[in-house]
């Protein structure tokens, strides 16, 4: 019964959690937005406070709104299926980044 | 006796059906994985080619943060809505669940008409997908976003004519839970596009 509670919870969320998520992603939302707008920072601070936000907020959607978890069987399968992606896709952006930007390097361009 | 083999019939066809909507979900799952893969290739195709402006316009100047801020808003609002859309959908409450669905709707559109507006009002002003490989691709990109949230507002119009035909059987809660999926990964997609293009650009 209370496996059954904990899978519930965890596939569904309740009024709860999709009141957390939301919070914390209109925080992780207004920040950036500030930090960009206010033009307050160097271009590094900047950069690297808008990038590690946005991984943050990514993270905060996955867990409340789309429900991974490590906990049941499913979420155990969407979870190990998407880190899968993640794989893929930060090879495939990152080493087209990698490659055309040196590539630009040596061009002098 | 045959009670007790019709009984257990039932349970597990019951059973079955309940594993057929995990793989169904599951399986709508993995296509948005595939769908994470386009994404990420227009990504990279706007990444490596954003500076090409050739002596036209670039980020700087076109993108407006607050339009942004505000069709950031409607988006990140119709996700809360539709996960309420959801609550009531499990607790077989159809009326809440027509009237999340519509709110989400309405958030929707009005994102989509944002950006369309954007789109015209570039269009406009001479600076269309052909002016450079910094405007074709972010045209790409923006508008690829666009066209999965089009399809998911096309998608919730059919789901909101279902609920409110047949009711919340099985079958359509499962299938909310598809759109559910669909409409949260677009949100996510969102993110990755006002970091990446508009901040970035802005910066």
């Amino acid at each position: 019964m209370s496996h059954n509670e904990i899978q519930h919870d965890a596939s569904h969320g309740s009024v709860k959690t999709y009141l957390i998520g939301f919070l914390l992603s209109v925080i992780l939302t207004a920040i950036p937005f500030y930090v960009v707008i206010s033009g307050d920072f160097s271009k590094a601070t900047t950069l690297w406070s808008i990038v590690i936000l946005a991984i943050v907020q990514i993270w905060v959607h996955l867990k409340y709104f789309l429900h991974l978890n490590f906990i049941t069987e499913s979420g155990r399968a969407n979870s190990f299926s998407f880190l899968f992606s993640a794989l893929i896709i930060i090879m495939v952006v990152g080493l087209s980044v990698w490659i055309i930007y040196a590539s630009n390097a040596m061009m002098m361009y | 006796m045959s009670t007790v083999s019709a009984q257990i019939d039932t349970k597990a066809v019951s059973h079955e059906h309940h594993d057929a909507s995990g793989d169904t979900i599951f399986g709508f799952w993995l296509y948005l994985m595939t769908d994470c893969l386009l994404f990420a290739s227009f990504f990279a195709t706007y990444a490596v080619l954003f500076m090409n402006t050739a002596g036209g316009v670039s980020g700087k100047d076109i993108f407006e943060l607050d339009f942004v801020a505000v069709e950031t808003a409607a988006l990140l609002i119709s996700s809360i809505t539709f996960g309420f859309a959801m609550i009531a959908a499990q607790g077989q409450k159809k009326g809440w669940t027509l009237n999340w669905l519509l709110i989400t709707f309405c958030l929707g559109a009005s994102f989509i008409a944002m950006e369309l507006y954007e789109f015209t009002h570039l269009i406009e002003h001479g600076n269309g997908p052909q002016g450079s490989a910094f405007l074709s691709s972010f045209f790409a990109l923006v508008g690829l976003h666009g066209l999965h949230v089009t399809a998911g507002l096309i998608w919730m119009t059919v789901m909101m004519i279902e609920v409110a035909r047949r009711g919340l059987g099985n079958a359509t809660v499962t299938r909310l839970s598809c759109l559910s999926l669909f409409w949260h990964f677009l949100d996510i997609i969102w993110i990755c596009v006002f970091t990446v293009v508009y901040l970035m650009g802005a910066m």
